[in-house]
């Protein structure tokens, strides 16, 4: 690994690559994407992507016990999180890569903001990334360039909103039963309330 | 002449072949399959999302229904990834127990494989002889965890207990004779491992068995042999693991290249494929069935020599002692701040791996530093193998789709988690 981690220094810079768990992580600029993939797989043999996955950063860092946790009594922890920290780069795109030949793992990162959520696909280098792409789109909103078929994947047919990012609540937004009347299911606004049973502490 | 127009063909999801919750949409030209599109996501139940609303220990029973065949597998690379995180060192014992139980779990997946995969096939019988030793297998899983399936046995620090001394008997029953109690309490006798060591003993008679029925099987062959071809290029491609990588001649298992636990101190063999069809994978998985044996062979001896603790004594992470908590102050707040709170685990990310029967069953795991994890992802070796559906049963026939799904070993509990 350690020469793994050298060999990266010398191609990408130092600043780029850091080191913990006994795992690497090369952060790259989103725009680059397509010229690092391309390179991480001839030069260096990751010939397989493990995964791909979407991340938001929003509430990064925060705890249900800062703001009025004291006023509020047992009912702190039932409000949707209001992130008062603006991130400037809120969005991650994580790659993970394998190199049967010589045994060895990388991870890279991409961050991407709110406003340009586009990153260039990765479906020419790595074939298995179609559907990790279709699912991150899913679940986080992230478009895919030149992705050739970038429908949802894991949400229902006619799903609205991205599940997995921080700001969609755990219980969803809308609810479905079958309506008598009409015959057929329909679709309300969900009526249970979100309830977290162990608020979510930062220990240092 | 009447035109001729391709005929597409929705199969699923309420199929028996599809294995639960598959959808495929087929385009057929008469019956070649000239393209299919699997819709998944019908058993999406959120596993990721419900995992960061809930502290690290509530997740464990998520993981035994990620892929509901192969439960143990599962909870290991997650434990796996806090363990990691928390630099928390477990007993050798609860090292070996694991190695063990995912053994176990692996018979246990292919045998639920074998079988359907046979079923599918046309073979009737083998499904039934396979489901005869899954049974002795699942009840390991009862005896020691009290649950037949989801067994939440795997606790951040070691396994939730020691393995019994003593093995549940059936008990006398009016639909039964005395005599036939007798014969099936018979390995009952003794401790878990004296049961595990019969199971160990007999096994490679039933499979033996099982080869028996399908390798040489003129039917068997005719509907696997060249059938779903993957090149050793294109599985890499196409980010197959496991029985799928190897079945296509690449020498890659995790329990060899990267070693956890205590696979280094196994003695076993990988073994590979060379055409990279069905039947290539068809014979990877009965070796692993064999080499599984040996593992719990080699488990079973250095268990029976080396009684000790299971449980890591660092209680910041595993519960106190019933006993102690009694009498002792620190216990009882030990106790009291697990159970409400949880452990913190340090701010970064890991990705922990394991040979899942199925291929690389990984978790990613980010951590603010809280109590919940912050985003966890899980891979899911079926995901990329059912992505690959369309390569791999294009210009095939209809009834060979059903072979694909068969030997790609597909759980939906994993592929929509």
């Amino acid at each position: 690994m350690k020469q793994l981690k050298k060999q990266l220094v010398k191609a990408f810079g130092k600043n780029s690559i850091s080191e913990s768990f006994e795992e690497l992580t090369l952060v790259i600029n989103s725009e680059d994407v397509i010229d690092v993939c391309k390179q991480l797989r001839d030069d260096f043999n990751f010939s397989i992507l493990i995964d791909l996955c979407g991340i938001d950063y929003l509430t990064y860092g925060e705890s249900d016990w800062n703001g009025n946790a004291s006023s509020s009594g047992f009912s702190r922890a039932r409000q949707a999180q209001q992130s008062s920290v603006h991130k400037e780069q809120r969005f991650g795109v994580i790659y993970h890569l394998l190199s049967v030949e010589d045994n060895q793992r990388l991870r890279v990162k991409a961050l991407l903001s709110l406003d340009n959520l586009m990153i260039q696909s990765v479906t020419n280098i790595w074939n298995s990334a179609d559907w990790f792409e279709r699912e991150a789109f899913d679940l986080f909103g992230i478009l895919f360039e030149n992705h050739t078929d970038l429908r949802r994947i894991l949400t229902d047919y006619g799903f609205v909103g991205h599940p997995l990012r921080k700001d969609f609540p755990m219980i969803g937004e809308v609810e479905m039963r079958y309506d008598e009347e009409l015959g057929r299911v329909v679709y309300e606004p969900v009526s249970i309330e979100p309830n977290v049973n162990v608020p979510r502490v930062i220990r240092k | 002449m009447s035109e001729m127009r391709n005929y597409t063909l929705n199969f699923g999801p309420q199929h028996p072949a599809a294995h639960g919750v598959l959808r495929l949409i087929l385009e057929l030209d008469g019956e070649v399959v000239e393209r299919a599109d699997p819709h998944i996501g019908l058993l999406h139940r959120g596993t990721e999302k419900l995992a960061e609303s809930k502290p690290y220990s509530q997740s464990i029973g998520y993981m035994d229904r990620l892929d509901y065949v192969s439960m143990m597998c599962n909870e290991h690379a997650y434990v796996m990834a806090i363990e990691k995180m928390l630099g928390l060192k477990v007993p050798e014992r609860a090292e070996y127990i694991r190695v063990m139980f995912d053994e176990i779990t692996r018979i246990m997946n292919h045998l639920m494989w074998l079988g359907t995969h046979a079923l599918d096939v046309g073979a009737m019988s083998v499904f039934l002889y396979a489901f005869r030793e899954r049974e002795t297998l699942i009840d390991c899983y009862e005896a020691v965890s009290g649950s037949r399936m989801h067994a939440t046995y795997y606790r951040p620090g070691g396994v939730y207990r020691d393995l019994p001394e003593k093995m549940p008997q059936y008990l006398e029953s009016k639909l039964r004779s005395a005599k036939k109690l007798e014969e099936i309490n018979e390995n009952r006798q003794g401790s878990l491992l004296d049961f595990i060591e019969d199971f160990a003993n007999k096994f490679p008679k039933n499979i033996k068995q099982y080869s028996d029925l399908l390798t040489d099987n003129r039917i068997w062959k005719q509907r696997l042999v060249n059938i779903g071809i993957v090149s050793a290029d294109r599985a890499k491609q196409l980010g197959f693991t496991g029985p799928m990588l190897r079945g296509s001649g690449v020498e890659w298992d995790i329990r060899k290249n990267e070693p956890y636990s205590v696979y280094e101190k196994m003695e076993f063999d990988i073994p590979i494929g060379v055409t990279g069809d069905c039947y290539d994978r068809y014979l990877v998985r009965m070796e692993e069935l064999r080499q599984s044996t040996r593992i719990i062979s080699q488990c079973v001896k250095w268990l029976k020599a080396n009684p000790g603790p299971v449980m890591s004594d660092d209680h910041k992470v595993a519960p106190p002692k019933r006993g102690n908590m009694k009498d002792d102050m620190e216990s009882m707040i030990h106790h009291f701040k697990l159970f409400t709170e949880g452990y913190c685990l340090p701010e970064g990310e890991v990705y922990s791996a394991v040979e899942h029967p199925k291929g690389e069953f990984g978790i990613y795991l980010v951590s603010d530093g809280a109590n919940k994890p912050y985003r966890i992802k899980i891979r899911a070796p079926g995901f990329s193998h059912l992505a690959s559906m369309d390569e791999m049963s294009k210009g095939h026939m209809l009834s060979d789709v059903v072979t694909i799904i068969g030997t790609q070993d597909i759980v939906f509990g994993e592929v929509d988690r």
